[in-house]
């Protein structure tokens, strides 16, 4: 189901409603209707006016700027180069391996996240003694900001003093340096990624699978259905526009993921690693941008970025809309 | 533009803990979990926690004895020392007081505008309506990227750089926050009430003032904290706007991080001393951050 599809209908059956309630006064009520129409306008007004300056108005105006060679110190006298940035970007093996760190590491970072996540919801689903201690510990990592989770997990994943190292070289492993290998400093930071927001995810199924009717259970189990087949054929097909959700919005973030590689080895560098090994789109623009001070390039990436969120989320849109078609 | 919200189905904001939940009506399967289940879970809040508990540890210790074998498991006395060359190093005093700043002037902003705006949108009728919440939702998934270049002209043309207003008014509405509270009151808001609000000759502000408001109240606590708390943890927009010098605490720890010899006991105690705050919040509001964060995910 889509939201822009959904709201009509809803204030239409609002509307309904309200005029069936006076069928007599009918110009009265045309008159009422006329004031609150006016009214709707002053009360969204100051949200529209904040987005539209500072949202909308930006939003186009990056595009026009990925259109000339603008410098960050002369930032308003840009020549203009056409689509130039574009193709040069799409030419660069910077933009590519950014393009493949942020797949990968999105990757990392979300499928094992979101599949323990549901795991844990359906854990936390049961009667617990001390759900509130439960849920409420999960949700302290999400309580953490980017910046000091990142500092931590340098920490911890740090070559020489991490306490990860120091643990694999008691039970007999080799130390990994985990910063200068592309795998190791990918599934680092996926496991920044993956401990800030698992339990935030947690939640959200949780809070769906609060909503499933009982009697699905209860018609599975007259059917002979274990536990575990109940999961697989009741809770998962009745999270699917959840799970959708929130792959959506994991995959938005992930194509935005800056923070973390940026801070990741507490270096607060630009380029992602000695070789790029865990650059990210993200941080390519800000590398652009704010080191190399090529707004209009940073620009450009800024909108291959948000193509690239709309072409996910258009085939994710593509692919519900074809089971719930193939469903019907 | 089509994005699937959870539970789309259900118009209802309902409260996380329902009585029928309790009852085991609904959703809560199968009475007693097993010890395995137990373990699981106290191995994760473990997992959640200890990276916290971590940098108190790795705040009192030198970069040479936190990787002794076995390594120390408690803090000690030397964490205050660490503290203090974390405050030389970066003002997190300063960065704290203006996190307090900025968080608290983006949550009044947010929590205000966003709920004139879900009013109108759930229970006001007007031309347009149906783009214009299209849109809203639609700027959910725009990246940040895309209006920091512009945003950053702006605000260097404003003379706003390195200026706490430069972080405040571009976050001072959210799309999430529209949604949310016309979700809430959509269900929570009897027109009936409004009716008799109009009935008795009452100014539509006065409607907002003495009827909407006080039912938007949980709702508008809930987007409170959760407001305060993403604005407490935003990192992009303030790393270009702010510099070390004037920072919010999220810039003052990247730069804690930036120095030439990284003393990690040093950034270890000045991470501590940024985060403690929202933990210290978290610590008294958790259940409601909880409940709150639940009660978003079935709406919709």
């Amino acid at each position: 189901m889509t939201i822009a599809s959904q709201a009509p209908a809803e204030l239409h059956g609002a509307s309904a409603a309200s005029t069936t309630t006076a069928p007599g006064s009918a110009p009265r009520r045309r008159r009422k209707s006329l004031t609150e129409n006016r009214w709707g306008y002053a009360y969204v007004a100051p949200f529209f006016l904040v987005f539209a300056a500072f949202s909308l108005y930006p939003f186009m105006y990056t595009a026009w700027v990925s259109l000339h060679r603008t410098s960050l110190s002369n930032i308003d006298g840009g020549t203009w180069v056409g689509l130039d940035n574009y193709r040069n970007l799409l030419q660069s093996e910077f933009f590519w391996n950014a393009l493949r760190n942020t797949f990968t590491i999105g990757i990392l970072a979300t499928v094992p996240q979101l599949c323990m996540a549901i795991g844990l919801a359906h854990l936390l689903n049961y009667k617990l003694r001390g759900r509130t201690f439960f849920r409420t510990v999960m949700l302290m990592p999400y309580a953490t900001s980017i910046a000091a989770a990142t500092l931590v997990f340098s920490q911890l994943f740090g070559r020489d003093y991490g306490l990860i190292n120091t643990m694999l070289e008691a039970v007999g492993l080799e130390r990994i340096d985990w910063q200068s290998g592309t795998v190791s400093s990918q599934v680092a930071i996926a496991v920044i990624v993956t401990w800030r927001w698992t339990g935030y995810n947690a939640l959200i199924y949780l809070a769906a699978m609060q909503a499933i009717p009982g009697e699905l259970y209860e018609a599975a189990e007259i059917d002979g259905a274990n536990k575990w087949k109940q999961f697989l054929h009741v809770t998962v097909p009745s999270l699917r526009p959840t799970i959708l959700f929130t792959v959506v919005v994991s995959t938005i973030g992930a194509v935005q993921l800056f923070g973390e590689p940026l801070l990741f080895g507490a270096t607060n560098s630009t380029s992602g690693g000695s070789s790029g090994q865990y650059q990210t789109l993200g941080l390519l623009m800000y590398q652009q941008g704010w080191s190399n001070f090529h707004i209009g390039q940073a620009a450009t990436t800024a909108w291959m970025m948000f193509m690239i969120i709309l072409l996910i989320v258009g085939i994710n849109a593509a692919i519900s809309r074809l089971r719930n078609r193939a469903e019907r | 533009m089509t994005i699937a919200l959870p539970g789309t189905q259900t118009t209802s904001v309902q409260p996380v803990d329902r009585p029928v939940t309790r009852k085991g009506g609904r959703g809560a399967r199968s009475g007693k979990p097993g010890p395995v289940a137990y373990t699981l879970l106290t191995l994760v809040a473990l997992i959640s926690i200890f990276p916290l508990y971590w940098t108190l540890v790795a705040g009192s210790h030198t970069n040479a004895d936190i990787a002794a074998t076995p390594p120390p498991f408690l803090p000690n006395a030397s964490l205050f020392e660490n503290f203090r060359a974390a405050l030389d190093q970066a003002p997190i005093g300063k960065a704290i007081l203006n996190s307090v700043i900025v968080s608290s002037s983006i949550t009044i902003g947010t929590v205000l505008f966003c709920t004139l705006a879900g009013f109108a949108f759930a229970k006001l009728k007007f031309k347009g309506q149906g783009v214009l919440l299209a849109l809203v939702i639609g700027t959910m998934m725009v990246p940040t990227q895309l209006s920091v270049i512009p945003l950053f002209m702006m605000v260097a043309d404003l003379q706003w750089v390195n200026q706490l207003q430069a972080v405040i008014f571009p976050t001072l509405v959210s799309a999430f926050g529209v949604f949310f509270m016309r979700q809430y009151l959509i269900s929570s808001l009897p027109n009936e009430l409004l009716e008799a609000g109009k009935v008795d000759g009452a100014s539509t502000f006065r409607i907002f003032w003495s009827i909407v408001i006080p039912i938007a109240r949980p709702a508008m606590a809930v987007l409170a904290m959760l407001t305060f708390l993403t604005a407490w943890n935003e990192f992009f927009w303030p790393l270009i706007a702010l510099t070390t010098a004037n920072p919010t605490v999220q810039v003052a720890l990247a730069g804690l991080g930036s120095g030439y010899i990284p003393q990690q006991s040093v950034i270890m105690a000045g991470t501590l001393l940024g985060t403690l705050p929202v933990l210290i919040v978290f610590t008294i509001l958790g259940k409601q951050i909880v409940g709150g964060i639940m009660q978003g995910a079935v709406k919709g």
